[in-house]
């Protein structure tokens, strides 16, 4: 595979100043009022955060003038639809640093950007081989290695958790082997918000010769990713986490790594010959995308790449830390009443995603009484069950922003839940 | 609305805990998972001849709306059979699914206090995953 840097497409929407009423006014969604009358105060952005007027537009405008099947189809709009899939893959090479854009292939989100890791490079493990996982994974980053020991006998290990909600690193050495093939963490927790030592995960990969996975759904709205900085062989996102439409993410890998990886689904645009019985296999990334692939979806999230790179990310983090610290002091105060964040107590080395436990309520219940207040937040066990049994929990309730989350939010959060508990316990 | 979902009632019978706890020597014991929250509802039940329930006990580690459905279980399902429970479960749900607000006779009226959650669809599984469990419980052999 030749190297060449992707270059940029175009120009985006102007860079305005960071100004998070400016932000707000481009999210028509956030305009809501709930039960017709109290205001929206979007707090589940780890779920899924919202998306601007720049996608929307861009999304409609789409498919109004450029709707067509990518590739197969000579005729104007198909040329127009495979060149906005093409600049849609070029962005998000650019988004995340990798060496090509052909490094880039398009899934319907983070959960099956694993999946074909797991199928596609699990299918180059043998029995006894080990993947390694930590104990803070969202279940899209255990099952498919679950699915794969069941099929090929490969060792499942697993990182264990500090007390801090982190994945502790420092007992990596003693888990590696020269068995270990893979590991595979998530950069950023979607419980905890912790951000993972990559550094330390790589060097100890490295030092037996295996591979690393990021899944890095939680870490893709908070800014430009660097995958040659970080050092890691494949990276999973999921556009609806990003400001983009739902049904489209993407899986970054290594060329060198992809280029003698077999298929994982078969199916049309991934060959290079077919007869019936056998077919030989195209060129990554065409052949890690059998079928047609989420075109719509994908020129969304590219307009959502062109729309991230309008914000000053510095700044935009340094409102949403503020806010987060606000939080954070706010559960702090209600410690008293039972109220225990799960996860680090700072903003350092984390994302403004904070987790808590409340003594004698159950996260549904609070959830459900914040959203008379018209507080979004989310309870249960977040996909990472083994977290929440690991600290006896039967699950809790998190509070996640994004930077179009306000001073208003966080009081609304803060007051909702004071009236939540003094129901509730 | 919400003032509605957790009106006093729920929350009266959510504390009652009617039931709650563990029998000596049940004949059967069935837990279920509400895979979507992680809920985890368990009854103890004593069959007697006819296959009626004698006792029955829940633990609940679940939410009030689940906390108040199994102690109306645990008030009244004495007396009761698997098809019996079937029944009011059947009852229950169609209240959840369409609304309708007066759905049981005298011994189950308690559960009147769910009809608003007919309109919180995410919730109805936290209101009927007691039955489950209390029916899987008392159709054990
Ligand atoms: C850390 C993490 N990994 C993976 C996923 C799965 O993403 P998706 O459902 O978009 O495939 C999520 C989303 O909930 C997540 O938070």
């Amino acid at each position: 595979m030749t190297l060449h840097r992707p270059t940029p497409s175009g120009p985006g929407p102007q860079k305005p100043l960071f100004d998070v009423a400016a932000v707000r006014a481009q999210f028509p969604i956030l305009a809501t009022l709930i039960h017709g009358k109290v205001p929206l105060h979007y707090l589940d952005n780890a779920a899924t955060t919202q998306v601007p007027d720049y996608v929307l537009d861009a999304v409609r405008r789409h498919d109004a003038t450029s709707r067509a099947n990518v590739k197969r189809g000579v005729h104007t709009l198909a040329e127009m639809a495979t060149d906005a899939y093409a600049a849609a893959r070029t962005k998000m090479a650019q988004y995340l640093n990798a060496f090509d854009e052909r490094e880039i292939i398009f899934t319907s989100g983070t959960t099956s950007a694993i999946n074909l890791v797991a199928n596609a490079f699990g299918a180059t493990l043998a029995a006894g081989d080990e993947v390694i996982v930590s104990e803070l994974e969202h279940h899209s980053n255990l099952v498919p290695w679950q699915l794969l020991k069941a099929r090929a006998g490969i060792k499942l290990k697993a990182i264990p958790v500090t007390d801090e909600g982190r994945i502790d690193v420092a007992a990596l050495p003693r888990l590696v082997t020269d068995r270990t093939r893979l590991i595979a963490v998530t950069h950023v927790s979607n419980v905890t918000g912790a951000i993972t030592d990559v550094a330390a995960v790589v060097r100890a990969a490295r030092s037996v010769g295996a591979r690393v996975l990021l899944d890095g759904a939680q870490r893709a709205s908070h800014g430009p990713l660097d995958v040659q900085a970080l050092g890691v062989d494949f990276y999973a996102v999921s556009g609806h986490k990003m400001f983009g439409p739902s049904g489209v993410g993407a899986l970054w890998g290594r060329g060198e790594i992809l280029e003698v990886l077999p298929p994982f689904l078969g199916g049309g645009e991934m060959i290079r010959t077919v007869t019936l019985q056998e077919s030989t296999w195209a060129d990554v990334p065409a052949r890690f995308e059998a079928g047609t692939p989420p075109i719509t979806q994908a020129v969304g999230l590219g307009a959502a790449i062109d729309w991230m790179e309008t914000i000053d990310n510095v700044a935009a983090a340094a409102h949403t830390a503020k806010l987060a610290d606000r939080v954070l002091a706010g559960l702090r105060a209600l410690g008293n009443r039972g109220v225990r964040v799960i996860g680090p107590a700072n903003m350092e080395r984390r994302v403004p995603v904070i987790a808590f436990a409340v003594d004698g309520a159950h996260p549904h219940d609070i959830c459900q009484m914040l959203d008379s207040h018209g507080v979004a937040l989310r309870g249960g066990h977040h996909c990472a069950q083994p977290f929440h049994e690991r600290n006896n929990l039967a699950g809790t309730s998190r509070a996640s922003l994004a930077l179009y989350n306000t001073d208003a939010d966080v009081d609304a959060f803060l007051n909702g839940l004071d009236d939540a508990l003094s129901k509730l316990t | 609305m919400i003032d509605a979902l957790y009106q006093k009632d729920v929350m009266r019978l959510a504390a009652s805990a009617k039931g709650a706890g563990k029998l000596p020597t049940p004949t059967a014991t069935v837990t279920v998972d509400n895979p979507l929250c992680g809920d985890r509802v368990t009854f103890d039940v004593v069959m007697d001849a006819d296959k009626r329930i004698q006792e029955v006990a829940h633990t609940v580690k679940g939410c009030v709306l689940c906390q108040a459905s199994a102690s109306v279980i645990g008030a009244e399902a004495k007396g009761e059979t698997a098809e019996s429970l079937n029944a009011v479960r059947d009852t229950l749900r169609g209240m959840l699914k369409s609304g309708a607000t007066a759905p049981t006779d005298g011994k189950w009226a308690a559960l009147v206090a769910f009809a608003p959650v007919s309109g919180h669809k995410s919730r109805h599984e936290c209101v009927l995953l007691p039955f489950e469990a209390v029916i899987q419980a008392a159709k054990k052999p």
